[in-house]
């Protein structure tokens, strides 16, 4: 008995000390609506990162690299933005009819190299890095993310004009309009990677909600050769949904491209 | 059309009763809550695949200024997803203010729209309701149009509705 509880704690003090990045920390945005009525509605925004789902309990998401786009195409200022201990927050008023979409891009880069035996590691901008690595170094590799987490609202009718990719990184193409899910019923989206049908990729499915409940009732999903993949809600409530892909397409030489895409979709009660 | 609501709170009054009509009849239910509001109602028709859509009435907050009333009409879920955020409101002929507990009347003249330009075929009657700081409840009654003879459909509601029955004449 007492020789199991000792191998029982040598593993777990192993397993924490390799756990610096093994915890699948979760990036979201949370709206407080995704469906409105009427006019001159505001919607307030939640970013953050966590590993329960929606639950603001280790860090807030950085939102340098937010941008909110109208129905129209053009861009809109958030406002009131604020930053937390758990969360970033920001406004947006919605002063169009039409759907709107709401964007945080993670783009940037990072190296690890040995330099006078010692493991180090940066962070840059993909143009830079290459240049800001120290000379002398060895062992040296880069990695570009292209991280897009997206939210869609709409005000009145449903519009798609903010539906539209830029064809770089990981994107999705929803078939089913973001704002017209209900549980029950199936909903289909199409993922790109720069332009082209994401085939063969794995997506994530996480309802929130898991504080009150045993079973997390995660689902995953492949794309199919088109970039396709279709989800059934099974209940009504906030869905958070990921994917991310790692291959040698960088702009930077020699590098490692991380693109991911992530999205938090709200599912209404039939 | 002739859209004729009845005023009484407490009554039926018998409308006069046209050849070729459909009458309907709900019952808003008296609830005893620490603050009430009357509900926001949505009746429409809907062909049996789904892809017709022919509004009846809209019963909500059109008084309110700058019609603030319309931030709740989503709350009307299915209507919003299938016709309401497609509309504006107010429109003349189709919304209306709430109505206060007890049993109220619309009627709809066959010869005139929406009810004129319904082709023969399987429908159902569709009628939401939705309730501030309250539920929501929708509730359907199948019926075949034109109706071959009078009849009057009935279905009870749990929260938000009391009942509704439809009477149609051919």
């Amino acid at each position: 008995m007492k020789k199991h509880l000792k191998l029982t704690l040598l593993a777990l003090a192993a397993s924490s000390a390799l756990s610096v990045s093994a915890y699948a920390h979760r990036t979201w945005l949370l709206p407080s609506a995704t469906v409105l009525a009427g006019k001159d509605n505001w919607v307030t925004v939640d970013a953050a990162v966590s590993n329960d789902l929606f639950y603001f309990e280790h860090q807030p998401l950085n939102i340098d690299g937010l941008a909110v786009m109208a129905p129209d195409g053009s861009a809109v200022t958030p406002e009131n933005v604020a930053k937390g201990r758990y969360r970033n927050t920001f406004d947006v008023k919605l002063t169009q009819d039409g759907t709107y979409k709401m964007m945080v891009l993670n783009q940037g880069a990072f190296a690890s190299y040995k330099l006078d035996g010692q493991q180090k590691r940066m962070r840059g901008k993909p143009e830079t890095i290459a240049k800001d690595i120290p000379a002398g170094s060895t062992d040296v590799r880069i990695s570009e993310i292209q991280g897009r987490i997206e939210i869609f609202v709409t005000s009145g009718k449903p519009t798609d004009a903010v539906l539209k990719t830029t064809g770089t990184g990981l994107e999705m193409v929803p078939v089913t309009h973001p704002n017209n899910l209900y549980a029950g019923e199936k909903a289909t989206f199409r993922l790109m990677l720069d332009g082209q049908p994401a085939a063969g990729l794995d997506v994530e499915v996480v309802p929130g909600g898991i504080r009150y409940r045993d079973k997390l009732n995660d689902s995953k999903v492949t794309t199919d050769e088109s970039g396709t993949f279709s989800v059934t809600w099974p209940t009504p409530g906030m869905y958070w949904l990921h994917a991310n892909i790692r291959d040698k397409k960088s702009r930077i030489e020699n590098a490692e491209r991380r693109a991911s895409y992530s999205t938090t979709l709200e599912v209404l009660a039939p | 059309m002739r859209l004729t609501i009845s005023a009484a709170v407490t009554s039926l009054i018998a409308t006069q009763a046209a050849a070729g009509d459909a009458t309907i009849s709900i019952d808003i239910p008296r609830l005893t809550v620490a603050e009430y509001h009357r509900p926001y109602v949505a009746f429409w028709i809907e062909s049996a695949s789904g892809d017709r859509i022919s509004n009846l009435a809209v019963w909500y907050d059109v008084k309110q200024k700058d019609n603030e009333g319309n931030k709740w009409l989503k709350d009307m879920r299915q209507w919003w997803r299938k016709t309401g955020r497609e509309l504006a409101l107010p429109a003349d002929g189709l919304s209306s203010p709430t109505r206060a507990p007890g049993t109220h009347q619309i009627s709809f003249d066959a010869t005139a729209k929406p009810l004129a330009d319904l082709p023969a075929g399987e429908y159902q009657l569709i009628v939401e309701a939705a309730r501030e700081v309250g539920g929501r409840e929708l509730l359907r009654i199948p019926f075949q149009w034109p109706p071959k003879d009078a009849r009057k459909l009935e279905i009870k509601g749990e929260n938000e509705i009391g009942a509704i029955s439809f009477a149609l004449k051919p």
